[in-house]
């Protein structure tokens, strides 16, 4: 019978502290790019699941991609990552080699 | 007898498979032989443009063509005639009469010739290999143009003699009255196309995205939201001119607004289903329906969310 969405029903009133379908929703980690002046552009990562530290990965991308880079803290996207430069393949590729991250879970953007 | 039809469609439409896949592979071939062996392939080849024109005036016509192969061709196999080989004359001579024939009753007759000849006469089982694939090609190529002015008396030519059809005949007739009533049955797909972002330069920092109005108009999308949506995906911010031209902020080119509005397209455009591009795009309570048009599915489709924004001016320009 819950097959049925429709009679699902859903309570207003129950803990909204268990994040279990947000947590689906932004399980979506988001690769952007962003132009700055000239030809220099910004890479950034959003939605890092919380078991990897955002710390080291900031260090390992630094170091892999030769460039730099900084945690950003937003109030409602929390911690995201910025690259300096295109690096949106190559951390994909490095997150789905080295994190194994499903595939599906990166959405990369930008043109 | 309906029953038999429909059998006979389905058959016909795996046939059409295969034909057009045969397309490409037989004209390599064609191709191949062409330089295998030129003294067979190159009379009939010849004769088939020379035919028209008289004989005697068969330098103009080419040079009308104005191609230099097909002149070297045009000498070689005027030697091979000349030469009097009996193989290479008999060969030329039939091919002669057969495109002769043919050029009469325009290409889709090709194919009943062809089979005409088959059932008639022996001819050289050689030949006649080099020969079919034009057939095909013909064939496809008259299909293609579904306007079958000829392909009327071409496709019931057996009515008048007392010879039986064949099966290709049929076949022809079969889709040429399907083309006729619901073309959308006779295994034509339309391709979704969309005409190409005209994007250029405006000043050194920005860019203008001149059609967009014309392609939100071909998506049925709002501009606004495929505007928010090039904002989002680009990351940056813009506004519309005077002229409903897209003024974007940051230098891009043609193809990246194009392969961002291929990534809008797929999003929310094309049906997940039967990937019509029909479709209608809807608002309920604050969520986006994408409702097909053509297979009735409906989908729901995420918010556009610009997300993440870093922060790329002056600090100084932020803190107004």
């Amino acid at each position: 019978m819950s097959d049925i969405q429709n009679l699902v029903t859903y309570d207003p009133f129950a803990d909204t502290g268990n994040s279990g379908d947000s947590a689906d929703q932004q399980s979506y980690i988001h690769i952007r790019i962003q132009q700055r002046n000239g030809r220099k552009t910004l890479t950034t990562i959003q939605g890092l699941p919380s078991q990897f530290d955002q710390k080291t990965m900031l260090k390992v991308f630094k170091k892999e991609f030769a460039c730099n880079g900084t945690i950003v803290d937003d109030e409602e996207l929390g911690k995201v990552i910025q690259l300096q430069g295109d690096q949106r393949i190559k951390v994909n590729a490095l997150l789905v080699s080295e994190g194994e991250i499903d595939k599906k879970k990166i959405k990369i953007h930008g043109f | 007898m309906s029953a038999e039809i429909e059998e006979r469609l389905e058959s016909m439409e795996i046939q059409d498979d295969e034909l057009v896949f045969d397309l490409s592979m037989k004209k390599k071939k064609k191709k191949s032989k062409k330089t295998e062996e030129e003294p067979v392939d190159e009379a009939p080849a010849d004769t088939q443009e020379g035919a028209p024109a008289a004989d005697a005036t068969e330098e103009d016509p080419m040079a009308m063509f104005g191609e230099k192969k097909k002149k070297k061709k045009k000498v070689k196999a005027e030697d091979d005639s000349a030469a009097p080989t009996e193989e290479g004359e008999g060969a030329a001579d039939a091919g002669e009469f057969d495109f002769g024939d043919m050029k009469k009753k325009k290409k889709k007759s090709k194919k009943v010739d062809f089979s005409a000849f088959e059932d008639g006469q022996d001819q050289e089982g050689e030949d006649g290999g080099a020969r079919d694939p034009d057939d095909i090609f013909a064939n496809e190529d008259a299909d293609a143009r579904s306007s079958s002015k000829d392909g009327g008396e071409a496709g019931e030519s057996w009515i008048g003699t007392n010879r039986d059809y064949t099966y290709n005949e049929l076949l022809s007739r079969v889709f040429k009255i399907l083309r006729q009533n619901n073309p959308e049955l006779a295994g034509e797909k339309k391709r979704y196309t969309i005409v190409p972002p005209s994007v250029m330069r405006d000043g050194n920092k920005k860019t203008v995205f001149a059609n967009v109005a014309d392609i939100c108009k071909r998506m049925h999308r709002q501009p606004e939201h495929v505007i928010q949506f090039l904002f989002a995906e680009l990351g940056t911010s813009g506004s519309i001119d005077g002229s409903q031209r897209l003024v974007i902020k940051g230098r891009f080119q043609q193809k990246q607004i194009e392969a961002v509005l291929r990534r809008y397209i797929v999003e929310y455009v094309t049906c997940k289903t039967c990937k019509s591009p029909d479709t209608l795009l809807t608002k309920e309570n604050r969520l986006f329906f994408l409702q097909c048009e053509s297979c009735g599915s409906t989908r729901s489709v995420s918010a556009i969310k610009s997300g993440f924004q870093a922060q790329t001016g002056k600090r100084a320009a932020q803190r107004t």
